[in-house]
């Protein structure tokens, strides 16, 4: 009794999440030409007059009834019109209603801007970050979890009290330093500064500082050196924090918005998400191919949670159980 | 003999602590800096002081955008909070489907805001959006959303019969207030933000709901089976039990959820206008409005500057506030 309310509130709840999912990919196959017509409803279902003469059926739109007989337009099936104020027997129009999928409309928003260019860009910047990110975060990491140095503490906690700096704060002042170091509208800008993250390196460390001494010391007794350790002990022993790092870097980067539409200008630069975010401003009133173009743009994403779900939950879980 | 100084560690160190260094500390240093002055794209300007932050208290429009972000955030922190723990006991609770109805809640925290704002735009449209649509289909008027500037109070009062600017007429008067200062203030949100606020929960929500299930998990089953024992209802067991042991959760999801609904901009530049902020400027919120000024026309950076410093000065106050509290909740 008690399990079925919770499952009951559960689906309604559920239901409320998912259904701008389920509409844009309904809304996406549509033809343009029904949602206009208001038929914003979930089905893509088309409803249409037809009129049949020597066995072929024409689309045809009523126009003014007279008695009996209606006048028409015929439409050929490119919807061009043949003929105007045709006069017709009205019993002769039958309504049509057809289930009709319209995937055209995923190659129309795909090709109508180069949305292939901002997809290899967005691929090239979020591995380049992820990448950099996981170098220099377990050398950093590998330093402040087991390494004696003066400094230490003071840097490491320097860092810590950084990440709670909100972007907007360090985003004016970063435009300024690689406007003058030349790297507006270029890749650098959307790389470089994101190649080292704070949270990473906190990450890293608390897994790093939980492998035991013994292990080092038997390392140490062997000959291996400070980066062999790392290579050969530190890092295998720490797969799982680093593909939660990977994943926390990819989600991140491949999300990122107004950096990349503040840092670039250029279209041949623009990543995914700033290239969406201009073309749902030029076809705006294209309803369906906006709809298809969100649908291709956070496919990607949606495939590696189902794939990787209980990884990037539980990635995301732990990030807030660092207390 | 005198050991040799060890470089091995900040060699370690080095590469993420020159990008740290450069695109980070720097740039934060500059914008104390840079808000004492009056740069543009262009390149710097003179000193003027504490000129941009007088200028912002003087700025009617900073003031809005201010009021249009606490609006944001008094709506969104509470009842994301509350929701997701809800949807985080009833999940704790079942075993069948759990981890389907995890991932249901947990899609939108990995889409990208972009193509969420532009679906919800759609769903908020007048004519071909999902939300009139089942409005009307429930037999109420469809309703402007996004494009409707009047506050939720005055719309729902209006509804009730009751004339709710008449009222605000009669009280300015009375008050010496201006008008549209306390419309502003007695309307609540616009519709067009209360929109912005259902995003930002729709959006939030698994994300909160996550990190509540792992709190959860947290608790030991003991302290249920001795309060089912001692015969303590299944509510009397959370206010007692579960509320008091998931307060550092509830913390945590309090501080992270005021952080992000702080910066809130996406949304805003994608779903409102134009002209972005619309209508009548009631959904424009603090980030935006520095973007505006600094990457808009006036390109006044340095002003851009100074407010991010006070919306920092905000999430840090608070921040500190909250973390104050904790230690005083805590046993």
């Amino acid at each position: 009794m008690k399990k079925s309310i919770s499952y009951i509130i559960l689906s309604v709840c559920g239901l409320f999440m998912i259904i701008p999912f389920i509409w844009m990919i309904t809304t996406s196959v549509k033809s343009q030409l029904e949602v206009n017509k208001g038929n914003v409803g979930f089905l893509p279902i088309e409803q249409y007059s037809t009129y049949e003469e020597d066995g072929i059926i024409y689309r045809i739109t009523p126009v003014k009834v007279d008695g009996d007989s209606t006048y028409i337009h015929i439409f050929d099936e490119n919807m061009n019109r043949i003929r105007s104020y045709e006069k017709v027997a009205t019993s002769n129009i039958v309504e049509k209603k057809e289930f009709k999928l319209h995937f055209e409309n995923y190659k129309e928003a795909f090709t109508k801007v180069p949305f292939k260019r901002y997809f290899i860009n967005t691929l090239f910047v979020s591995f380049s970050v992820v990448f950099g990110v996981l170098i220099t975060g377990s050398l950093a990491a590998y330093a402040f979890a087991t390494m004696r140095f003066k400094g230490r503490d003071f840097i490491f906690y320097l860092f810590i009290s950084m990440m709670m700096v909100p972007q907007p704060v360090y985003l004016i002042p970063s435009y300024v330093l690689l406007n003058h170091m030349g790297w507006i509208d270029t890749y650098n800008a959307l790389i470089i500064p994101w190649i080292a993250n704070i949270f990473t390196i906190f990450l890293l460390r608390q897994q790093f500082k939980t492998i035991p001494d013994e292990l080092f010391d038997a390392a140490r007794i062997d000959g291996c050196g400070r980066f062999r350790t790392l290579w050969t002990l530190v890092l295998p022993l720490s797969k799982s924090v680093i593909v939660t790092a990977a994943i926390f870097g990819f989600i991140g980067s491949w999300n990122s918005f107004m950096w990349p539409l503040i840092m670039t200008d250029s279209p041949g630069l623009r990543v995914l998400q700033v290239g969406l975010s201009y073309f749902s401003q030029e076809a705006s009133a294209q309803t369906s191919l906006l709809m298809a173009a969100s649908t291709f743009s956070i496919l990607p994403l949606v495939i590696l949670f189902l794939f990787a779900q209980k990884q990037i939950i539980a990635s995301f879980a732990s990030s807030g159980l660092k207390g | 003999m005198k050991k040799k100084f060890d470089f091995g560690p900040y060699l370690y160190i080095l590469p993420a602590a020159i990008i740290i260094i450069v695109f980070r500390l720097i740039p934060i240093i500059l914008s104390f800096i840079v808000s004492f002055y009056d740069w543009t794209i262009t390149g710097p300007g003179k000193f003027i002081g504490f000129e941009n932050y007088i200028m912002m208290f003087h700025d009617g429009e900073f003031w809005q955008s201010m009021l249009n972000t606490f609006y944001l955030v008094i709506f969104v922190v509470p009842i994301s909070l509350v929701l997701s723990l809800v949807f985080a006991n009833f999940l704790n609770g079942i075993e069948k489907l759990k981890s389907l109805f995890r991932s249901i809640y947990f899609i939108p925290t990995v889409t990208s805001m972009v193509a969420i704002s532009i679906v919800w735009k759609i769903i908020f449209n007048q004519q071909t959006g999902l939300a009139n649509f089942f409005l009307t289909k429930i037999g109420f008027d469809s309703m402007g959303w996004l494009a409707e500037s009047r506050g939720v109070t005055d719309i729902f009062l209006s509804n009730l019969g009751i004339n709710f600017s008449g009222f605000v007429q009669t009280l300015s008067s009375g008050i010496g207030m201006s008008y549209n200062t306390l419309y502003l203030l007695l309307g609540g949100p616009s519709l067009a933000l209360f929109c912005i606020i259902i995003v930002t929960i729709w959006k939030g929500l698994g994300y909160n709901t996550i990190i509540y299930l792992a709190g959860l998990q947290n608790i030991p089953k003991v302290y249920y089976e001795a309060a089912d024992i001692d015969g303590a209802g299944k509510i009397r067991q959370f206010f007692k039990i579960t509320w008091q042991m998931i307060s550092p959760t509830t913390f945590y999801v309090l501080m992270m959820t005021t952080i992000v609904t702080f910066q809130v901009f996406s949304q805003i530049y994608l779903m409102t206008g134009p002209p972005v902020g619309g209508p009548l400027g009631t959904t424009k919120v603090i980030v935006y409005f520095l973007f505006d000024k600094g990457f808009g026309e006036s390109n006044n950076l340095s002003y851009a500057s100074a407010i991010a410093l006070v919306l920092f000065g905000i999430i840090l106050t608070l921040t500190l506030f909250q973390k104050r509290l904790e230690k005083k909740v805590h046993y």
